[in-house]
């Protein structure tokens, strides 16, 4: 199975070599091997007796995460759903896209994709599932934005990929709770420990972050909105990704995870409830579009949401209706999309209000796209799929569970009605999707293109599917106990039997709730130009794109207004932030620890010209920020110079009052030096509330530096280092000068580096003032 | 005897700390600029008579050092300083 995933990676490979000979032969044909490969690869798995199968392979064992493929019947229901439609839409995308196109990228990013959708189906390991699910987001990416100069491709592109990969975030947290939680990376060992997830504190925020990325990966309401404008994608990528793979892995992760969560209530209020708004909201919208692919995006939109809500539904039934569903959708939606690419290559334009009366003309297509859309619209019909699993849905609702929840009660009794009204919509859109396209008046002098029918080779795969509508309508037994049986199995935790027929009798109420679809619907349908004003109220402004544009404008004003309210340039702002900063946290700390001491046992006495010294100190210090004369300020300054070496010659230190000296002099030659460049001190004029924060900062930090000060002074936890240097200096060092031992010996490394430090400063300054007047120095 | 020679240095200390005080009220008041650096150059020289009553309080010739490097420097610095109140810079460009 590892090669099986990796096999369409590997063959991306080579692509950009294969696509040199595009002129000869189109580098689709080499593509097209790899997910026939796997389909043919899993195909055998298809059977009565089937028992799923679990292959490991290490990746990082240190922290449990490796390619445990797990090939159960849901997985296999994926499998040979992105397999099977990968292979048609890479045949159909041979004759989509011409040569001149850059084939080479669009195959690599599809191959990856594929490899990512495998991953996604078949990783047990919760972890290598993020890993495929992010790829597929990127590869999805990727495909959107193929067209990249054009601007709706981008905004498309990024619009997908900022609501998806904030989906799949979400969704990695709840990963990681559920391994903090079960102590397994494994998805069906997470499933035998559902008690403990159930039972876990964190449980509704493992629901709520597994959700969030579920619903943003399958289009559901508030996160539909990426899809429809996913839809600047070529065709290929719109009919494979968002109708039948990619927006169906947040239904595989919700099936996936289903056996964990379904025993919740409040499981069955969101995934049902959200379910269904989607439902409704994406037919109500769907009527209103008047592009082709937009109508099929927001019918894409819709039908996740009644597979969604099936899941949620969670009776043997539902479940059952759901997988059912799930394959059916991906038939008649995947031929759908491609006759839409069909239309819009043939007659270069994919609006229906120039479109109309191209059955004559494309006689194949128009049949194609009626099997399509009568069966998306759940038509009594024995021949068409969506029929039965629209009835299965409507009988579903029907009988839901009682819920310990009153509001749950509530919404399991408006659901049959809230299917129907949903449904209503989505016959509506569908007979208008094919009666607009392709029957009615010409109206060839708006058309860019003379229209004809399509190529042999593009028709080949939406003939292949839209046969398999039909066969699956005819014989909707072909698949149940071999297929789909073992992929609710999967879903549900108990076998599933059901025996699916198209004729119940008379005493069936989800017959007369299909009859009253297709009532209302083609009342609705011929009647569509009197109500079709309702769009401009509904959504009108509530529109949720306006929303999402709001949102991320939003974002970029906001966090440029929080940027500039602090980085305003003046280094005054940044140094008053950075010791607020210091301060707070200093006394914070203090605060919380404890931290302050006084101890006056270990203090030398005072004398009295220690003290007039520091109050000159401090008289000239005090003077130096209130002078405006600049020479002054520099000799009081010096004043505190001097008077800090006295302090070190009273406390014997002769080094330091050395080289203070000199240091204190030669700053305050250097300061002479340059003042003739310098700008006059002036009298700021500065409010008084910024004087006197200016103030109280630096009161706090003096206040913080001192506390500090007495506190390390009154803490003595260690025994001092320094009467070692005094005993052994003259032994080990060779010297009686401590000081200057220290400094070259003990420590000499410091020295060094200091002497370094000096250095550079000399370099620089020479640098700086040799460089000045040439140009290009800057 | 020794008693003595310390209380001496340590009035000595203290009256010359009070003459550094008087000093500093003369460099802050100023008036002018010339009055400040010849102030900072006394106090310089209160510096060294402190750093000689430290010796002989601290019983030590280390700070001897201390003493000429400060008559050095005080030199350099109120030369330095004096160049610059009469000129504005302190050293000149070459001519030739």
């Amino acid at each position: 199975m590892l090669f099986a995933v990796f096999l369409p990676v590997l063959l991306a490979i080579f692509i950009p070599y294969l696509s040199k000979w595009k002129e000869n032969i189109h580098t689709g044909y080499f593509v097209l091997l790899a997910p026939l490969a796997v389909f043919l690869y899993f195909i055998p798995h298809i059977g009565n007796d089937f028992t799923p199968i679990i292959q490991s392979f290490n990746w990082i064992p240190s922290m449990d995460i490796g390619f445990d493929f797990y090939l159960d019947g849901l997985s296999l229901l994926f499998v040979l759903l992105i397999s099977g439609i990968g292979t048609l839409v890479t045949l159909y995308s041979i004759f989509y896209l011409h040569t001149s196109e850059r084939l080479d990228q669009f195959y690599v990013y599809l191959l990856i994709f594929m490899t990512a959708m495998f991953g996604v189906v078949l990783s047990d390991n919760v972890f290598v599932l993020y890993a495929f699910w992010e790829l597929t987001s990127i590869s999805s990416f990727l495909l959107i934005g193929y067209w990249n100069y054009k601007e709706r491709s981008r905004y498309g592109a990024l619009k997908s990929m900022l609501i998806t990969i904030f989906g799949g975030l979400s969704m990695f947290g709840g990963f990681i709770l559920l391994t903090s939680i079960t102590g397994t990376t494994s998805i069906q060992e997470m499933i035998e420990q559902t008690d403990t997830i159930l039972s876990s504190p964190y449980f509704g925020l493992i629901l709520a972050l597994l959700l969030l990325g579920a619903f943003t990966k399958s289009a559901q309401f508030p996160f539909h909105i990426w899809l429809p404008d996913a839809m600047e994608a070529p065709t290929p990528v719109s009919a494979y990704l968002h109708s039948a793979t990619m927006v169906k892995a947040g239904i595989f992760l919700v099936a996936r995870f289903s056996p964990i969560f379904s025993e919740s209530d409040w499981f069955f209020v969101l995934v049902s409830g959200f379910g269904i708004i989607t439902l409704i909201w994406g037919s109500f919208m769907a009527v209103r579009q008047t592009d082709l692919k937009g109508i099929l995006a927001f019918s894409t939109i819709s039908q996740l949401g009644m597979i969604m809500a099936m899941l949620g539904f969670g009776t043997k039934l539902a479940i059952y209706a759901a997988v059912f569903h799930i394959l059916n959708h991906a038939t008649f939606k995947g031929s759908l999309f491609m006759i839409a690419g069909i239309v819009d290559h043939e007659s270069g334009t994919r609006d229906i209000r120039k479109l109309g009366g191209l059955a004559t003309l494309m006689p194949i297509s128009a049949t194609l796209a009626f099997f399509g859309t009568f069966s998306m619209a759940g038509v009594p019909l024995p021949f068409l799929n969506g029929f039965y699993s629209k009835e299965l849905f409507f009988d579903a609702s029907l009988e839901l569970h009682e819920s310990s929840i009153a509001f749950a009660n509530v919404l399991a009794q408006a659901i049959p009605y809230l299917a129907v009204f949903g449904s209503i919509f989505t016959f509506v859109y569908s007979m208008y999707l094919v009666f607009g396209t392709f029957m009615g008046k010409k109206k060839l002098d708006q058309l860019p293109a003379k229209p004809h029918e399509a190529p042999v080779g593009m028709l080949i795969s939406p003939i292949i599917l839209v046969v398999g509508v039909v066969i699956i309508g005819l014989f909707p037994n072909l698949v149940n106990s071999t297929f789909l049986a073992h992929t609710a199995e999967a879903i549900y935790g108990a076998p599933v039997e059901k025996h699916v027929q198209f004729w119940h009798g008379w005493n069936s109420p989800p017959l007369y709730m299909s009859l009253v679809v297709v009532g209302f619907g083609t009342v609705l349908a011929l009647t569509i130009k009197h109500w079709s004003n309702i769009y401009q109220y509904l959504p009108g402004k509530l529109s949720l794109n306006k929303v999402y544009d709001f949102l991320v404008d939003q974002f970029e004003k906001t966090s440029a207004r929080i940027t500039n309210s602090y980085m305003n340039g003046s280094l005054n702002r940044y140094m008053s932030l950075i010791l607020i900063a210091i301060v707070v946290c200093t006394f914070g700390i203090l605060w919380i620890t404890d931290g302050f001491a006084w101890d006056t046992s270990n203090l030398a006495e005072i004398t009295l010209h220690e003290i007039l010294i520091a109050a000159a100190m401090a008289v000239a210090a005090i003077f130096t920020i209130f002078t405006i004369n600049k020479v002054a300020s520099i000799l009081v300054l010096g004043v505190v110079g001097y008077g800090l070496s006295l302090l070190f010659i009273l406390y014997s230190a002769p080094d330091l009052a050395l080289t203070q000296l000199v240091v204190e002099t030669i700053t305050v030659a250097l300061f002479l030096l340059c003042f003739y460049h310098l700008p006059k001190l002036r009298e700021r004029n500065e409010s008084k509330t910024k004087k006197l924060s200016n103030l109280i900062i630096s009161v706090g930090f003096g206040a913080m530096m001192t506390i500090i000060a007495i506190s390390a002074h009154s803490t003595k936890l260690f025994e001092k280092i320094s009467d070692y240097f005094l005993e052994t200096s003259h032994d080990i060092g060779g010297g009686d000068n401590v000081v200057n031992v220290i400094l070259v010996d003990m420590r000499g490394i410091d020295t060094l580096f200091e002497i370094v430090v000096l250095g550079i400063a000399a370099l620089a300054i020479y640098g700086l003032i040799k460089l000045r007047n040439k140009k290009g120095a800057k | 005897m020794n008693e003595l020679i310390n209380t001496i240095a340590i009035v000595c200390m203290i009256v010359v700390t009070i003459s550094i005080a008087l000093l500093l009220y003369r460099v802050i008041k100023g008036p002018t600029n010339p009055d400040r650096a010849v102030a900072l150059d006394a106090i310089g020289i209160n510096l060294m008579g402190m750093a000689g009553l430290s010796a002989i309080l601290l019983v030590t010739t280390r700070l001897n050092d201390v003493i000429l490097l400060i008559g050095i420097l005080l030199f350099v610095g109120t030369v330095g300083l004096a160049k610059y109140l009469e000129k504005g810079v302190i050293i000149d460009r070459d001519d030739d």
